[in-house]
């Protein structure tokens, strides 16, 4: 797929992948051998029909391509964007063995651009939903959130979804960066949404503005909790305090949902400095690095592994190469130190090695000792990942969490230890993807529909 | 939108806004916050409820108009609307019968203390406050204090009302003269809670401070909060903002309120803060 050169696009915030023409994806569509069985669609978390739409492209029938995936997506120009399609459908397809295999994201991408382009959605707009079936309340408004709204409501709920940020969209909105997931598209997605008669409520808090008995006696007859895994994980190492020292959430923040690259045009500030030191190897920490790289520092980034192990997109790997971004493997942070005033001036960070596998496969590491060094830094983002925020479990009496916090869920009805209230997405799994949480969603707004129709004394279809 | 539906100056650069907010109005509780976004562009800043009125749907907020965002908010007038409006946020303050409290007041944390000293007087505690001021025209509440207080007691920095002195000489010759106190709550700029809590660690008497480090989201996302409590790191926003005074590192939440200083003089340039900074920036 063509992108921005990476010597422009480090200067602006505009997409980097420029998507195929109309004749590229029929050309890419072409080199599909419509498996019979079909092993690609094995790796797609929601099951879209790959073959099936590939078809349709490679026949010039772009409507027919979004058709066939609007079946199993509501949201496919997201997901084409930012799946990890390398462990996912593309590692399944055959074509993979011997070359390049199929690019599926791109093709879904593309298929979903052109309708948006095209029509505007008008074709695929459903019909405003009559409702009667009930009232129920999702609470948050990413990935997971969304689809369980876009089902419910398909399905003849009448949603309303509780968001606490001012701007819907969860890690859409305020951790993936414009250059990779532009806020057009999340905020095309919302007016489908809304179109389709989704009620949105911005700036309240559940566990706070309304607790979970509030959305009950406001009628709701279900809750759903899409709330996420919006909590910052720390260090834990000296000096995590000192100025200049950002979490990842902090920072992209910052950049993505309050602007501030825009300053003084907007009112958020943000401090960066020359030499930025990110910690951490996933998407988190390529969107802080290229996020970073285009405010004009100069960023290393600092992973405990070696570079097979980045659980990040490789796509987004290969950008943050391009744009200059350094890496240093096999290394990491044990002490930030602090000029007279309390700004970040060094990290120190010591080498590890890599052991034994552990039980997720990935190998042990241990520190190399006597290995200490310093990097020169004005800032450090920390991007260790997130855990579930605390708030909606601290206030909902009755309701279980897990390791780490996570919500507790039956497995077949995701139903959490309080009766009437699913859960599903980051906050049940911890830090996951866009696609799964994607996949929770939907199964738990199917959930949500057969306890209402069976509580109601209706049969089970 | 959370329309303003009156604004009234109480002291000089400290303005009281009567906001239409019913939701937070009906759960807000004594030390709890809202976060606010004044328009699009706006950035969010924290502000405490300084009352309520549930059946009206109203909040109180009382701001000094100090930086970017506070004085935009003093430019606007009743009728006027705030984009977005986020609470109550924080964990209420603890209120239980203790016997005899101490609320001291700083500049605009007069605001703070009164909800708390109402509180503790609803419940049957002695309550005693204290308010600090640089002189007597940054003095505000004094009535509304003296109707839920046994005493109030004035300092200014320049002794054009009451004590001439610190808030903090007060409270100590208030114990000097024998007032047993079973609570302090010490609201202000953080070299006077720093004070107040010093003191009182010395005379062993429990204490309550507010903290007000910046934050952005106010829900525990974002981690700019964060203070050092008791040696372990806090998010202020929803672990506190009230903590045991004498676990607060207030050296690390001075430090760190003076990140507005360099992210406010600047921009964005990675110059920005350095001494080749050629940015011509506002502020
Ligand atoms: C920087 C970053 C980059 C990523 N990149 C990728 C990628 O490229 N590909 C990929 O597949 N995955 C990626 N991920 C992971 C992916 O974004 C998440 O797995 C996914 O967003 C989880 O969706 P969710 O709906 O469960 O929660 P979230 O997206 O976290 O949304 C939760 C929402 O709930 C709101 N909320 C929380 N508590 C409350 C409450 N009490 N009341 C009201 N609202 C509340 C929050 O404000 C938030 O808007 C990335 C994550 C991050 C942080
Ligand atoms: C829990 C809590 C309760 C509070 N209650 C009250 C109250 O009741 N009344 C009251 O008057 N004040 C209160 N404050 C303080 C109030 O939030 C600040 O005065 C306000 O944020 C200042 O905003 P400003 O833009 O006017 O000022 P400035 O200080 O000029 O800010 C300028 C810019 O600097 C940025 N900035 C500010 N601080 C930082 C930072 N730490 N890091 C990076 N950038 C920063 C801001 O984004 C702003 O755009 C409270 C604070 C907290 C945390
Ligand atoms: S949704 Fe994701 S995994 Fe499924 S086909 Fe699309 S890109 Fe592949
Ligand atoms: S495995 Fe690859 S080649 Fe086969 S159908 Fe799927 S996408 Fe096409
Ligand atoms: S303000 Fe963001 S975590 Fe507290």
């Amino acid at each position: 797929m063509p992108t921005q050169p990476p010597q422009d696009r480090i200067k602006n915030f505009q997409e980097v992948a420029l998507g195929y023409s109309p004749e590229m994806a029929r050309r890419e569509a072409a080199r599909c051998l419509q498996c019979r069985q079909r092993p690609c669609v094995k790796g797609c978390p929601v099951g879209i029909d790959i073959p099936g739409f590939v078809r349709a492209i490679a026949e010039g029938d772009f409507a027919g391509a979004v058709a066939v995936i609007r079946q199993d997506n509501t949201l496919p120009a997201i997901c084409g964007r930012v799946c990890p399609q390398e462990v996912q459908c593309e590692s399944h397809c055959v074509l993979g063995r011997k070359g390049e295999p199929l690019a599926i994201g791109n093709l879904e991408r593309f298929a979903a651009d052109w309708e948006r382009e095209t029509w505007g959605g008008a074709a695929h707009r459903p019909n405003r939903v009559r409702g009667g079936k009930g009232k129920v309340a999702v609470v948050g408004s990413g990935p997971a959130g969304l689809t369980a709204a876009a089902e419910l409501s398909r399905l003849g709920y009448e949603v309303t979804i509780f968001e606490a940020l001012h701007t819907p969209g969860g890690v859409l909105a305020y951790g993936i960066p414009e250059f990779r997931l532009p806020k057009d598209i999340l905020a095309y997605e919302f007016r489908q949404l809304q179109l389709q008669g989704v009620e949105l409520r911005t700036n309240v808090l559940i566990g706070s503005t309304l607790t979970i008995d509030d959305l009950f006696s406001l009628g709701f007859q279900a809750v759903f909790l899409g709330t996420g895994a919006g909590l910052p994980h720390l260090l834990g190492i000296p000096g995590e305090d000192l100025n200049g020292v950002y979490t990842a959430n902090e920072f992209l923040t910052r950049v993505n949902l309050m602007k501030a690259y825009l300053y003084p045009q907007v009112d958020t500030p943000l401090y960066l400095g020359k030499h930025v030191v990110v910690i951490g190897g996933g998407n988190t920490a390529m969107d802080a690095a290229r996020t970073a790289v285009r405010l004009g520092s100069s960023v290393t980034v600092v992973y405990r592994r070696s570079r097979e192990h980045l659980p990040a997109r490789r796509e987004e790997i290969l950008h943050a190469e391009e744009e200059g971004v350094e890496f240093r493997f096999l290394t990491s942070p044990t002490a930030i130190k602090g000029d007279e005033e309390g700004w970040v001036e060094a990290i120190q960070c010591v080498a590890m090695e890599l052991g034994d596998p552990t039980e997720d496969g990935r190998p042990a590491v241990r520190p190399i000792p006597g290995s200490e060094l310093w990097l020169p830094a004005d800032s450090v983002i920390v991007a260790i990942g997130q855990g579930p925020n605390p708030i909606v479990a601290r206030t909902t009496p009755g309701l279980e969490t897990g390791l780490h916090g996570v919500i507790e869920v039956a497995p077949d009805t995701f139903m959490t230890s309080r009766e009437g209230v699913f859960a599903a997405g980051d906050v049940i799994t911890g830090g996951a993807t866009v696609i799964k949480a994607m996949g929770g969603g939907k199964k738990a707004a199917q959930a949500i529909d057969h306890y209402l129709r069976n509580r109601s004394g209706r049969p089970i279809s | 939108m959370f329309e303003i539906l009156e604004k009234e100056l109480l002291a000089r650069d400290i303005w009281k806004y009567t906001i239409a907010a019913p939701e937070v109005a009906k759960k807000a509780q004594p030390g709890q916050f809202v976060v606010l976004r004044l328009h699009e562009q706006g950035e969010r800043i924290p502000i405490s409820i300084s009352d309520w009125d549930r059946d009206a749907g109203t909040i109180t907020l009382i701001v000094q108009a100090v930086g970017h965002t506070t004085k935009r908010l003093a430019e606007m007038d009743a009728g006027d609307h705030i984009l977005d409006l986020l609470g109550p946020l924080g964990k209420p303050a603890v209120i239980e019968p203790v016997g005899t409290v101490a609320c001291v007041g700083g500049g605009v944390g007069t605001a703070i203390i009164y909800p708390e000293a109402r509180g503790h007087r609803q419940i049957g505690n002695r309550v005693v406050t204290l308010i600090g001021a640089r002189s007597r025209e940054h003095l505000f509440y004094q009535e509304e204090l003296s109707a839920v207080s046994e005493r109030v007691l004035v300092a200014t920095d320049d002794g054009s009302c009451g004590h001439h002195g610190f808030v903090t000489d007060l409270l100590r010759q208030l114990i000097d003269d024998g007032l047993h106190l079973d609570q302090v709550i010490a609201v202000g700029p953080v070299p006077m809670m720093q004070a107040v809590s010093e003191l009182t660690k010395s005379r062993g008497i429990k204490t309550i401070v507010s903290l007000n480090p910046i934050m952005v989201d106010g829900t525990g996302m974002c981690g700019a909060c964060r203070v050092r409590v008791g040696g372990a790191i806090k998010f202020c926003c929803i672990d506190g903002p009230e903590f045991d005074a004498h676990e607060v590192d207030f050296s690390s939440l001075l430090r760190r309120l003076r990140l507005q200083e360099r992210s406010a003089a600047g921009c964005t340039s990675a110059e920005n803060g350095t001494e080749g900074c050629k940015s011509q920036c506002h502020n």
